[in-house]
């Protein structure tokens, strides 16, 4: 990787670089990017890249700069590459890429899997990336035949040219690698595409998955390596160590060393089993800090404190008061939604090999370009001195964005002066997590004389995620990833006024799947169905004659950035009027049943789903069936869109109907999956009826996150056309229902 | 204290802790990681193995107690056997932690039960985790498994 890195630095090669040195003999090709004047403008500032590398022995190996997390983009971003390569994808290789300033991910500034954005920043850029490598492999051909490259065509690996002349792209990968970037890329159209849209394609880890060879941070052996296992004060933020006893710890055999770092205390030894059991030996005394006698009806005073603040406006138009003031009926309701734990099945961990010069971490990670920064300071290393690889991930979902147990694994292996592995344990991922901020949601509504919404103000009080993380997102008091999903508020309400109160309340906040919208979509579209049954309309009537139609870009709403930016009034009509026809809406339903409707744009996805739920007699609900309609624009890997759209529901309705975590004393009172419920296999709906809308293939919409948002309040709506009982708080559990 | 047992078919001794989970010997005193650790508790099934063709929790299950017996872990099933075989025709996995333990208790279903419809699969797979909600997709693989020779 040393020299990867020495390859990614040649300023002088901007456009193409030769990477002789990047672990095969040949070519590796790499672009800057023309995607605007701002991206344009970066590019210049930095190297370029190696999306391809192909060996003299016709190897093809495609590199994924994002993580591979269950998403998918370990086979459609290669996709994208080979549909333009014209390769075999089947046969090609797959590497993660290391950190690098070219491997940024332009939607979010960094090098970073988030925000449903990999696909949609990458589908440009590779597809370009594998067109110029074409392109140049066959000029390399024409020269060496002496013909035109006009007449010369590629295909399968293979340049073809005139009277028969073949040769194989790695016979020519060396000669290629002198070639001019050539400055016009045409893409395929549409009806070329082979890869792209290809519904039959297969994942490409499947295999590895399935044999149980696919290496996750979990799996990572090194030699010499020993294991962590690690106690922490309860507190996920402000407690401290203040003294410990190890006597007994030390005495275990297998154990090599008992060893202090900055958030707790760590044993190590020859295994994990052998770690584990001192450390619950150890007898730690700490500090349990500020926030030590927090419980969840001080959190929730705080965030009552902070929802009749006046907040800071981040949408308006008209006159809110006024609006309110002529309206012919007004209703009002306060929304509640939980903290919530991320809980990817793998616990966090990483293996650290802290050197005197150098350092390697091997680590599962969203966030790999910023691990070599945070750790650098925690083990008096320069950044260019640590080396990171990143593994397959064992669940993301937004928890390994943050990088705070790479930092832990560092201190540790610097500590006791070998390759050491930290593994947490279920219990100190549940209760160390970073949770998706609970917070308070008030609307109110003023309708006019035919039941629109005709003014409206909106009012979230929650922690900002950003404040903790990456404080310079915050402005003027807006993080804006606390406003999605009420930012890009898709109804036409002449007079509006949205607010946000930024509330700490010492519980630490973290990005989760589809982050602010799991808050803003549930109050929301639960309070449009309370508007229609004020103004005595059918929840999707209501909508349909509500949409903001508005397409012309006057309105851009300015914060959710991951959002398409513009009122989508005509993609959200096309949908909803579809989930209408397919969800059968509106049939007639046995009593204890009912159907709830829910829809949203975001990561430029227009999302709409149909829930229908049972309700017993003790209030349990049963989700029985999701009918979806999405609007996705382009799939590049349908079978897999289709799978992330029944991930995104999963782990939205134990949002919706199980899971939250709670304070006690400061510390995360659920500890494990006995506690913190999740959904099981006997839970889930036996039907899931997704549909996708058509595409002309201009453009791709996120797909791992908004379908997790709209379930809930699907959820929710159709719990009220079971039960007659509008549920405000979530998760909607029997005791919520019934005291309802 | 050495402990003899039977690995996937082969002869296995290791001189570990009688009171070491089944789990952790496998992961790192033999080197095998398909099989996960996902919750030490039994309350996941991330960590399945089969201990004489029944599905356990390997982090439940000492290492003394399987002294003289047969574990399978994912590595042991094979590669070919039906229900990898369905769970590669279907693309199952997302992010793949939790399949090898999903794909173990599956297996132990099937051969208990040829043809389950889905209340077997509910009872029998309710007790494993998957946080990417792969669920339609396993009951669509062991239906289709079913019908595989």
């Amino acid at each position: 990787m040393g020299k990867m890195e020495n390859v990614l630095k040649n300023e002088n090669r901007r456009d193409f670089l030769k990477a002789s040195g990047a672990g095969v003999g040949g070519l590796a090709l790499g672009f800057s990017l023309q995607l605007g004047p701002k991206i344009a403008q970066a590019a210049t500032s930095h190297s370029p890249n190696a999306w391809i590398k192909i060996g003299t022995d016709n190897s093809v190996t495609i590199m994924v700069a994002r993580s591979e997390m269950g998403q998918d983009v370990y086979t459609s971003m290669p996709m994208l590459v080979a549909e333009e390569l014209n390769v075999d994808l089947n046969k090609v290789n797959v590497e993660f890429a290391p950190p690098a300033e070219v491997y940024i991910n332009a939607l979010l500034g960094g090098q970073l899997t988030g925000g449903s954005t990999s696909v949609r920043d990458a589908w440009e850029k590779l597809r370009k990336a594998g067109a110029s490598a074409r392109m140049m492999l066959i000029a390399a051909a024409a020269d060496e035949w002496g013909v035109d490259a006009g007449k010369c065509s590629a295909e399968n690996g293979v340049v073809k040219g005139p009277g028969g002349k073949k040769a194989k792209y790695g016979d020519l990968a060396e000669k290629a690698s002198s070639m001019e970037v050539p400055k016009e890329v045409p893409l395929k159209p549409k009806s070329e595409w082979k890869f792209i849209g290809n519904v039959k394609q297969a994942r490409l880890d499947t295999k590895a998955k399935v044999l149980g060879t696919a290496g996750f941070g979990i799996d990572t052996r090194v030699p010499g390596m020993l294991y962590a296992a690690v106690w922490m004060p309860p507190q996920t933020m402000g407690a401290k160590v203040t003294s410990y006893d190890d006597s007994r710890a030390k005495n275990v055999p297998g154990v090599k060393a008992v060893v202090q770092y900055s958030r707790g205390v760590a044993v190590v030894a020859d295994s994990y089993w052998t770690a584990k059991k001192a450390k619950d030996m150890l007898n730690v005394k700490y500090d349990a800090g500020p926030n030590g006698s927090k419980d969840m009806g001080m959190i929730w005073e705080e965030l009552e404190l902070g929802a009749v603040e006046p907040g800071v406006t981040f949408r308006e138009s008209g006159n809110a008061d006024e609006g309110m003031a002529k309206a012919s009926k007004t209703v009002e309701a306060e929304y509640r939604l939980p903290f919530k734990s991320h809980s990817p099945l793998e616990p966090q961990n990483t293996m650290a090999d802290v050197r005197s010069d150098k350092a390697i971490i091997i680590t599962p990670t969203q966030f790999q370009q910023i691990v070599p920064h945070v750790v650098s300071g925690a083990i008096g290393l320069k950044p260019e001195q640590i080396e990171v690889h990143t593994t397959f991930l064992g669940g993301g979902f937004g928890r390994r964005v943050e990088t705070d147990y790479c930092i832990d694994a560092a201190e540790i292996s610097k500590a006791v002066g070998a390759p050491v592995q930290m593994i947490w344990s279920r219990e100190d991922d549940m209760m160390h997590d970073s949770y998706s901020p609970g917070g308070i949601y008030k609307l109110n509504a003023g309708l006019d004389s035919s039941g629109k919404m005709a003014a409206m103000t909106y009012k979230a009080t929650s922690p900002s995620i950003s404040a903790v993380l990456f404080p310079s997102l915050v402005k003027d008091g807006i993080d804006p990833f606390a406003v999605e999903g009420i930012d890009n508020f898709p109804y036409a309400t002449p007079d509006m006024k949205f607010t946000y109160q930024l509330t700490d309340v010492g519980v630490r906040p973290g990005y989760w799947r589809a982050v602010s919208h799991n808050n803003n979509v549930p109050a929301l579209e639960s309070f449009v169905d309370e508007c229609a049954l004020a103004a005595g309309q059918d929840p999707i009537d209501y909508r349909m004659s509500q949409f903001d139609m508005d397409e012309s870009g006057a309105k851009k709403h300015k914060w959710s950035g991951l959002s398409s930016g513009i009122a989508e009034g005509k993609r959200m009509k096309k949908v909803l009027e579809e989930v209408r026809k397919k969800s059968n809406w509106g049939k007639k339903m046995p009593a204890g049943k009912g159907q709830g409707v829910a829809i949203m744009e975001g990561y430029n996805t227009v999302i709409a789903a149909v829930a229908e739920v049972s309700v017993d007699s003790s209030n349990v609900v049963t989700l029985e069936k999701i009918t979806s309609v999405v609007d996705a624009g382009q799939l590049v890997h349908p079978d897999q869109a289709l799978a992330q759209m029944t991930s995104c529901f999963v782990y939205g309705m134990c949002a919706g109907m199980y899971s939250e975590i709670t304070i006690r004393d400061g510390a995360t009172e659920q500890d494990n999956f006995d506690t913190y419920r999740l959904a099981r296999m006997n839970e889930v709906p036996k039907v899931m009826d997704i549909h996708f809308m058509p595409s002309d293939g201009s453009f791709v919409g996120g797909l791992s996150e908004p379908g997790t948002a709209v379930i809930v309040p699907a959820i929710a709506n159709a719990v009220f056309a079971a039960t007659g009982k509008r549920v405000r708080e979530f998760p909607l559990t029997p005791e919520r229902i019934t005291a309802a | 204290m050495k402990i003899s047992f039977r690995l996937n078919g082969k002869r296995t001794s290791v001189d570990v802790a009688p009171d070491t989970p089944l789990l952790w010997v496998v992961r790192d005193t033999l080197g095998m990681t398909g099989t996960k650790f996902g919750c030490g508790k039994a309350l996941c099934g991330a960590c399945t193995v089969h201990l004489n063709g029944m599905a356990v929790r390997s982090c439940q299950t000492q290492i003394g107690s399987v002294a003289g017996q047969k574990v399978t872990t994912i590595e042991g099933l094979g590669g070919n056997h039906k229900v990898q075989r369905a769970w590669m025709a279907l693309d199952v996995p997302q992010c793949g932690y939790c399949q090898s333990g999903q794909q173990m208790q599956a297996a132990a279903l099937l051969a208990n039960n040829r043809n389950p419809n889905d209340q077997d699969i509910d009872a029998w797979m309710s007790g494993n985790l998957c946080r990417c909600g792969t669920y339609p997709r396993i009951r669509a693989a062991i239906k289709a498994a079913a019908k595989m020779s």
